[in-house]
């Protein structure tokens, strides 16, 4: 089928403490993720799609090495990750959501998409190199002397983007990349986001919550739910899905569509939101309309549904 | 009859620089039982409008126009009637719950309070009417929750806590400042079904802001797309996404991901104009294609297209050739 795999993760998970409730009580424990399996095959762009608190910006830290997993392994690029992103020196690069938090306010930008060359003794060398990547991301060489606030925020997050690139990676991880934007900047950072990574042949991993997103930048996507994946496969299943949970994200978004909500006659009934993960079971089932009893008692394992689309589910639709 | 009817509205705002304009007269009114919409991207002027309307702009800001909610001037009460408008008669729910509810006082006790102040209900009383909001607005276990804390309840929760408490006194209209931006998808569309419901059972108007088209589109009735301080188109929301006339509005359009749609975007360069910095004819001139000199330097009057549809353009018949990616038709 595609290229050897770039990501390979296998049954990994990721558990967080919560403080504790009162000065004696006992420490909850949220699964951020639990028992994922992921392969990404080189030059795809993978979308991971889902809900906060689905465990998809874990996945992501953890395949740039920033997060070490409790369980399972984690592969990238043939190295195997140990929560030390060094380990990958660069070949592996993330931007993230916010363009005015992950820039230093303090530094120039020369230092900024510099900084991951930090072992590159030539001075000259890092600023030459700094300039090609903001060419590559349409900013001339003559902004390097420049600070963070004197951008706007498209700017900024091509700023973060060079900085990405500025190693030459093979996977470039992008979480939430345009969520901070102003809707008339999103389409050039996402256009720009398309094109580096055809021109590059990229290996990316997009995490959005936002379905369009995903369709418009990635080729496969899965769909996390409280840390696991519930449905995988080419980004298109988005259009028809099969699990009720991206069923219910499919619908839940909003459409250019006018008066869609104002003449409806059925509207979702709210379910209670539960916070932590169920012991056994589908965590799903409380808010899923095709629930069955074995829900509550079998956790469904993400099996093959049609070739190439697999789905967690007892009752897909 | 409008129930507020806003003319001419402009706001400045004090800088270092001297006083910067955040709105720069715009006008728009909404109707009983109608849902407006008021889109735009940062420092359009949308949350401004809002504030203004409440009586709640920053200090040192100076507000002109006019702004007429039931045959009264809001922007000449003073604070004392403002006072007794403000959360019987009018009432707001902002994006953030977390910051916007009292992170001391119980959710009962916050549900209760404009209960207590503007109908003057005993405590009892308040907090049977308050478990009743809190019912009505889809928090389970409603009775427990009067005793929480907004930190014990998710994010949801504490947005449909915070609509009970602006629904309180049975306003005549609610303002909702991005309500879902802070929330998830399947969230967001329960409380914005929550707001149409309440829309139509209670006859009450709602001016819904958001910088999503789409939130706009499917929930209101009216829009109107704001930029650079300037209401630069307004009509019926099916117009403005089949026929949209300004080239912002079509930029805006065509700047939009849509699902089960893989043509190539078209961006418009540039970036969007911030309070302070709005130039002194159209606030588009600088990232529109067909701009033309006196664009930069007049600003362009607003003209109707047809009933209810307006738009602040220059060029209009040149604007039809730019690219937009129309709605579906229904």
């Amino acid at each position: 089928m595609s290229p050897a795999p770039v990501i390979e993760a296998h049954a990994v998970s990721k558990r967080y403490r919560l403080p504790r409730q009162k000065l004696f009580g006992s420490r909850t424990e949220i699964r951020a993720l639990d028992t994922v399996d992921l392969t990404v095959a080189g030059g795809v762009s993978y979308g991971i799609v889902g809900e906060s608190g689905s465990g998809k910006s874990t996945l992501a830290r953890l395949i740039v090495g920033l997060e070490r997993a409790d369980a399972g392994s984690v592969e990238v690029l043939g190295r195997r990750l140990a929560g030390d992103p060094r380990a990958l020196d660069g070949a592996a690069q993330m931007v993230f959501q916010d363009p005015y938090g992950s820039l230093d306010p303090r530094a120039r930008v020369a230092a900024i998409v510099g900084e991951p060359l930090w072992r590159l003794p030539d001075r000259e060398e890092r600023r030459r190199r700094a300039a090609a990547a903001m060419a590559a991301v349409g900013l001339g060489a003559a902004e390097l002397d420049k600070y963070p606030h004197e951008f706007s925020g498209g700017q900024r997050q091509r700023i973060a983007i060079a900085r990405a690139l500025v190693t030459d990676p093979q996977i470039l991880v992008a979480d939430e990349p345009v969520s901070a934007l102003d809707v008339s900047i999103r389409a050039q950072v996402l256009n720009l986001l398309r094109d580096l990574g055809m021109a590059r042949r990229l290996t990316s991993v997009v995490i959005s919550h936002d379905l369009a997103v995903i369709l418009y930048l990635c080729g496969r996507v899965a769909v996390m739910h409280r840390g696991r994946i519930v449905e995988e496969g080419p980004a298109a299943l988005l259009d028809r899905p099969v699990h009720p949970y991206t069923i219910a994200l499919r619908d839940a978004v909003p459409r250019l569509e006018p008066g869609r909500r104002r003449h409806r006659t059925e509207r979702a009934a709210a379910a209670p939101e539960e916070l932590l993960n169920g012991k056994a079971g589908c965590a799903y089932r409380a808010r899923c309309p095709r629930a069955v009893p074995r829900c509550a008692v079998e956790r469904p394992p993400l099996t093959e549904h049609a070739p190439d689309h697999r789905a967690a589910c007892h009752n897909p639709g | 009859m409008a129930l507020l009817d806003i003319a001419g509205l402009s706001v400045t705002l004090p800088s270092a620089a001297g006083p910067a304009a955040a709105l720069r007269g715009i006008d728009l009114s909404v109707a009983a039982g109608e849902c407006l919409g008021i889109v735009g991207e940062s420092g359009s002027g949308k949350t401004m409008t809002a504030l203004a309307v409440m009586g709640l702009l920053p200090e040192g800001a100076h507000a002109a126009g006019r702004a007429v909610f039931d045959g009264a001037d809001l922007l000449t009460l003073d604070d004392a009637a403002l006072c007794r408008l403000r959360g019987r008669r009018i009432a707001m729910v902002f994006q953030e719950p977390m910051t916007a509810l009292n992170p001391l006082q119980r959710i009962g006790d916050q549900v209760a309070e404009p209960l207590r102040q503007h109908r003057g209900l005993g405590r009892r009383a308040a907090r049977e009417e308050a478990l009743a909001l809190l019912e009505r607005v889809g928090i389970p276990e409603p009775r427990a929750r009067l005793g929480s804390y907004p930190h014990q309840l998710s994010g949801g929760q504490r947005q449909r806590a915070m609509i009970a408490a602006a629904l309180a006194c049975g306003p005549n209209l609610l303002i909702a400042d991005e309500p879902t931006t802070a929330l998830d998808v399947t969230v967001q569309s329960q409380i914005l079904d929550l707001l149409v419901e309440l829309v139509e059972e209670r006859g009450m108007a709602l001016i819904l802001i958001s910088h999503d088209l789409a939130v706009i589109a499917e929930t209101c009735d009216r829009a109107v797309v704001l930029y650079g301080g300037l209401a630069v188109e307004s009509g019926p929301v099916a117009t403005l996404l089949c026929r949209p006339a300004h080239p912002y509005t079509r930029a805006l359009l065509a700047a939009l991901p849509q699902p089960a749609a893989g043509a190539r975007l078209s961006p418009t360069a540039g970036s969007v104009p911030q309070i302070g910095g709005f130039p002194a004819g159209c606030p588009f001139a600088d990232r529109c294609p067909i701009a033309e000199e006196r664009c930069w330097r007049e600003r362009p009057p607003r003209s109707e297209i047809d009933a209810q549809h307006e738009a602040a353009c220059h060029r209009l018949d040149a604007a039809r050739t730019l690219p937009a990616r129309p709605g579906p038709a229904r």
